[in-house]
């Protein structure tokens, strides 16, 4: 068994049966992301990505570029966490790509964590589940079971 | 051929799941990294990541001038969602009512 090293650039991605817009809806509204993003509601305002955790933590990061339904750039800072939020805020990137038959490729870019190493190693198990949830909640209409 | 069989079929094949770990142990690299550590042609390490991508295993990114593999782990999670925990779980239920039954008659 090797061991990983955390990495600095990370991409996640899947295939949704589902539009861009559907796609674009799901990831940038509150109704949606806290039905699969661990209930944390997300939603877009005035240029800033603000999120509100079941628990009543909120935080907001820089909204970088916004290019509904096909790209979303935005600051990611761990406020979720103690230890993590005083690392260095990191970045994420998310495609959306039509293919055919109805179908939508869903990239999410996860860079710019040097000065992260603790985030580096603690998202990637965040994003399979997050992807994974939006794939189901698009596709059958219900969030992951657990 | 839907989603799981293209997985399936790209986890098939020895020298796909050994550039699989090369990019699990250090992500993001070029063609030409990838094909120093193999022996085999260029366009033998092109074909075998082609079909890594069509898998969605294997992401590909412009970065610069360079063009980097990435690991996507989220197909894989699926299907360990989609076959795995089902028969685990049936199993750990078996071995939960087996305990059971030998603490009840015991």
């Amino acid at each position: 068994m090797t061991t990983m090293t955390a990495q600095t650039t990370q991409v996640y991605s899947v295939f949704i049966k589902a539009t861009p817009e559907q796609v674009w809806d799901a990831i940038t509204k509150p109704e949606f992301t806290e039905r699969y993003f661990y209930g944390v509601r997300i939603e877009l305002r005035d240029g800033r990505r603000y999120s509100r955790t079941g628990g009543g933590v909120e935080w907001d990061e820089p909204v970088l570029e916004c290019e509904p339904p096909r790209r979303l750039v935005h600051g990611w800072s761990s406020a979720y966490d103690p230890e993590m939020a005083a690392e260095e805020p990191s970045r994420v990137t998310w495609e959306l790509e039509p293919q055919d038959h109805g179908v939508t490729k869903l990239t999410v870019v996860h860079d710019k964590l040097e000065g992260a190493p603790k985030t580096a190693a603690s998202v990637s198990g965040g994003w399979m589940f997050v992807l994974s949830g939006v794939k189901t909640l698009l596709e059958t209409g219900s969030p992951l079971a657990g | 051929m839907d989603d799981d069989d293209r997985i399936f079929k790209a986890l098939a094949d020895p020298t796909r799941r050994h550039l699989l770990d090369r990019l699990f142990e250090r992500d993001g690299r070029t063609l030409t990294e990838l094909e120093s550590e193999l022996e085999m042609t260029r366009f033998g390490v092109m074909k075998h990541l082609r079909v890594l991508e069509e898998a969605g295993l294997v992401v590909a990114r412009k970065q610069g001038r360079e063009k980097l593999h990435f690991l996507n782990p989220v197909p894989i999670r699926l299907i360990h969602d989609r076959w795995i925990d089902k028969y685990t779980e049936h199993r750990v239920a078996a071995l939960a009512d087996l305990k059971s039954e030998l603490e009840e008659s015991a």
